[in-house]
């Protein structure tokens, strides 16, 4: 791969944006330099603590590892996107009620591989939610409060969708 | 209310709800709110209140000090010690000074013309550099050279104890104060790598012995544990001419300040240090750091913000850890438990650092007349440890508690029954009680007596934490006009949520709900608030805060009795409405009430209380209340005897923080200190080479956390305890809810095989080694 920049070209959170990125650079550098989205966080450096993810296509992504070139023509969703028309999702509202989070900072994460979850499982038993979100770490060990706070996002949207 | 400002005995609510509460009197000091009656009887204190900041934590909204960005910001970077034990001859940073993306360099590591500068760590600062782009910064680094003389070291304490061992440090260069958190003692002598011992003692231990029916003796040793914060350590400095203002992931604001400030020289009102979002700090976020000076240091040259976060290698290597312990305890012991004496020998390494002691729970859990401790700290050319949740008391307690496990079983004793003989603490007695029946005790069968290859069994330990307090702590409340409320210190949320306790505080006192009031915290522009470490912040600010509010209602009774035409003495506050005592039919609404003030903005300003009973001791800013905090945890575990693996299936943990605030918010944290408890019982170990003296784990892949699937099924209990101490007589949570797990979860684990595993971590292949399946580590 050349060294020089290249222009990119994709959606994000809805929009099309272009930005013009290094061949090193990562995709969670690029979402906090040039846009200023600092919901996705670098933490391991290695894609296993999931504060880094963001959703690529609709699929969670650990962004510290993907190289920023690569979502060129894509469409890339972060964590701010889930309340763009000024209501959270249920599966955020769920966090929230649960408590489940103490410093917040694997909690988007969490969030999005949450959504994730449910859209494939819409009703995970215990033993699913914890091995759907065994490649997300929380140092502050709210995982008791995260399990219940997925069931309970289940109920609201199978509530929802009922 | 002309009372107030004199001492005057008042009545507290006075021991634990549901085992006996009762009332004691006590003098109040002048200016003090009135006693706080239990959580029963109040309306936002003691509720299950959801976080304030829930909102911008799940929308990724809240700015971490990683998150900082900065017109003209530049970026950081390190350059670190390839080598255990070196010192530098020449350093020459002019290929980096002259890269074009450069703004600063720094020379940390200066080699003196007569000694040269010595580096004792794998990851000791060198030299470090300010660019305008992390490349750059990389880049810049590659191009300082510096000349490095590799000197003999070791990494492995057991091989620093020998009197060939090489000398980590001399007489001249060891360090003789401070450990990072927490005082280390003055003036022992050191013996190679070897300074000590700290000893305590009380009675005569030889007597005391030879008394003994019974004598258990064992040997524990501990492993070094890493904080692991998920936000690395970070700052954002930011020098100009007219003052600094530092940006940092910080465990206390107000106490870096003052660290700042006589680093380099500056007036404590031109430099100002802010936190919002704090990701995690469990002791190593307590002071500046190296890192925090280079960060300021670079920004002063450049003239220009530098942001400096350090990447998970450099946070596994050298941002401070739980030091690795070994220590012999004798325990002798009465027919019947009473306990004759107690010895302990304590061998700990914090590397470089001093502070790697095992605390005080052999002295001070159990009643026994005859004591004897010597602790020593032996120099590694490690990186230096620093307080780390619960610091000593966890590698003590894993020590302790299987004695008296041990000896227990050697009794012929059920383990609670010899710790209701021996334990003077009526909390723990509670504690004990409770949690026997919520884990079902009584099912809990003979050591290995499961039949089949999966080995089920039940243990219990204990712990004790001092109920710590900062009297250098201040708030300060503000009433608007239109009747909105502010809460203001410099406290810092590192995830504990104190800002949504300060919000029930305050609100409790005006008679509003708790959303109601606006809390600015985590910025030295407010008044000082305590650290976020030693358990001591809900003890610390949030009587000053009920304190400052209470003060700031009177000028609005003022008011309020003015519109009411009753005397202000009457008033009382309720649902939002100021009303007369005794007379609900005559009230005016808060607002209206703020809206009859003189200015635009009344306030308040109050600071800690010494302790309404005195304290133990207090020695400048920091002092202890008189009575501990204890704590009892069980464990359920299931052991596979052909895999070797644990499985923790169920924890009980009960505990005790005085008056508990918001049992949303303790539970969460009980939770977090039994996982962190867990995970330090079976999981984490850094690993150094004993060739290199480098960490050969250091990511989060081989050295590996606690997850989701390692979570149990965790029952919390939490007392309500009054001591009648303070304006909200409110303790402390997160490092007693650490001590005792892992212990527990030894204990479990004998029961579950009838084997003891006296080393951390409990891994597969030490518990197929106890089995006799597999060769021990050497």
């Amino acid at each position: 791969m050349s060294a020089a920049p290249r222009t990119i070209r994709f959606t994000l959170n809805g929009r099309t944006v272009a930005a013009e990125v290094a061949p090193q650079e990562s995709l969670v550098t690029m979402l906090r330099d040039r846009f200023a989205l600092y919901g996705a966080r670098e933490s391991c450096g290695q894609g296993l603590c999931g504060c880094c993810t963001v959703l690529v296509d609709g699929r969670a992504v650990s962004s510290c590892l993907a190289l920023a070139a690569l979502v060129d023509g894509r469409a890339v969703t972060t964590i701010e996107h889930l309340d763009a028309d000024g209501t959270l999702d249920p599966v955020q509202q769920a966090f929230i009620e649960a408590g489940a989070f103490q410093c917040g900072f694997c909690t988007p994460g969490f969030v999005l591989m949450t959504r994730q979850l449910l859209e494939q499982h819409p009703d995970p038993g215990d033993d699913d939610i914890r091995h759907y979100l065994a490649g997300n770490l929380c140092r502050c060990g709210a995982y008791p409060e995260i399990v219940q706070a997925v069931k309970l996002a289940a109920a609201k949207r199978r509530g929802a969708a009922g | 209310m002309a009372s107030d400002d004199k001492p005057h005995a008042e009545r507290f609510p006075f021991g634990i709800v549901g085992a006996g509460l009762g009332v004691v009197t006590r003098q109040l000091p002048p200016d003090e709110p009135p006693p706080l009656a239990p959580n029963a009887d109040l309306a936002v204190i003691g509720r299950p209140v959801p976080r304030q900041n829930g909102r911008a934590k799940v929308t990724g909204a809240t700015r971490f000090t990683v998150d900082i960005s900065l017109p003209g910001m530049l970026h950081g970077r390190i350059l670190r010690s390839p080598l255990a034990h070196a010192e530098i001859h020449g350093i020459d940073v002019t290929a980096a000074a002259r890269h074009p993306g450069t703004r600063a360099v720094l020379v940390v590591a200066r080699p003196d013309e007569l000694t040269g500068a010595t580096l004792r760590y794998v990851g000791a600062p060198v030299a470090a550099v300010a660019a305008v782009s992390m490349v750059a910064a990389a880049e810049a680094l590659r191009l300082i050279r510096v000349d490095y003389q590799s000197l003999p070291f070791v990494a492995d304490m057991d091989e620093a104890r020998n009197a060939t061992a090489p000398p980590v440090f001399d007489a001249a260069s060891a360090p003789a104060g401070y450990a990072s958190g927490f005082p280390a003692r003055l003036n022992l002598p050191l013996d190679g790598n070897v300074r000590g011992p700290a000893t305590d003692g009380r009675g005569d231990t030889a007597e005391g012995f030879a008394e003994a029916d019974l004598v258990v003796e064992g040997e524990y040793r501990t492993q070094v544990q890493t904080h692991c914060c998920l936000e690395p350590h970070a700052i954002v400095a930011d020098w100009r001419a007219d003052g600094l203002t530092v940006y940092m992931s910080t465990q206390f604001t107000a106490g870096v300040r003052h660290e700042l400030a006589e680093a380099f020289g500056l007036p404590l009102d031109r430099v100002r240090v802010i936190v919002d979002g704090m990701g995690g700090g469990f002791g190593s976020k307590s002071t500046l750091g190296s890192y925090g000076r280079i960060a300021v240091a670079l920004s002063r040259q450049a003239q220009a913000p530098v942001r400096l976060v350090l990447d998970r290698q450099e946070e596994q290597m050298d941002s401070g850890n739980r030091p690795a312990t070994w220590q012999r305890l004798r325990i002798g012991a009465k027919r019947d438990g009473s306990l004759t004496a107690i010895s302990l020998v304590s061998y700990g390494t914090a590397g470089v650092a001093l502070g790697a002691g095992v605390g005080n729970v052999a002295q001070a859990l159990y009643a026994c007349p005859n004591f004897a401790a010597a602790q020593y700290d032996v120099f590694t050319n490690a990186s230096p440890g620093c307080a780390m949740r619960a610091p000593g008391n966890a590698p003590g307690a894993f020590g302790l508690e299987q004695a008296i496990d041990e000896l227990a079983e050697r009794l012929q004793l059920d383990p609670l029954t010899l710790r209701d003989h021996i334990d003077p603490s009526p909390v723990r007695r509670e504690e004990r009680r409770i949690g026997a029946e919520r884990i079902g005790w009584r099912r809990r069968h003979a050591p290995g007596a499961d039949p089949g290859p999966i080995k089920r069994g039940m243990g219990v330990a204990q712990s004790l934490w001092g109920a710590n307090v900062q009297t250098n702590s201040a708030c300060e409340v503000r009433v608007m006009r239109d009747g909105s409320v502010e809460v203001l210190s410099s406290v810092q949320d590192i995830g504990t949520g104190i800002g949504t306790v300060l919000a029930q505080t305050v609100a409790e006192v005006l008679g509003l709900h708790s959303e109601a009031i606006t809390v600015r915290i985590g910025d030295t522009e407010f008044p000082a608030g305590p650290p976020s470490y030693g358990s001591r912040t809900t003890a610390s600010i949030t009587p000053p805060a009920r304190a400052a509010a209470w003060r700031v209602l009177r000028p609005l009774f003022r008011e309020a009795a003015l519109a009411l035409n009753a005397a202000a003495e009457d008033m009382a506050v309720r649902d939002g409405r100021i009303l007369v005592r005794g007379d609900s039919g005559r009230s005016i609404d808060f607002r209206d009430a703020a809206a009859r003030l003189r200015t635009d903005r009344i306030s308040a300003v109050a600071s800690r209380s010494d302790d309404y009973g005195g304290f133990r001791w207090r020695m400048a800013d920091a002092a202890q209340a008189r009575q501990d905090l204890g704590g009892v945890q069980f464990a359920a575990v299931a052991v596979d005897t052909e895999t070797g693996v644990i499985r923790v299936e169920r924890v009980v943990a009960v505990q005790d923080c005085g008056r508990p605030m918001n049992p949303l918010l303790i539970e969460s944290q009980v939770q977090g200190g039994v996982l962190m408890g867990l995970s330090y019982a079976l999981f984490e170990e850094r690993i150094l080479d004993r060739h290199t003296g480098r960490m050969v784990n250091p990511n989060l892949e081989q050295y590996k956390l606690a997850g989701a699937c390692d979570t149990p099924a965790i029952d919390v209990v939490v007392l309500e305890n009054y001591q009648a101490n303070s304006a909200t007589d409110a303790y402390g949570i997160a490092e007693p809810a650490n001590i005792a797990t892992a212990p527990a979860i030894a204990n479990a684990v004998y029961n579950a095989i009838g084997l003891r595993l006296r080393a951390l971590p409990m891994t597969p292949a030490a518990v197929l080694a106890a089995l006799g399946k597999f060769p021990a580590r050497s």
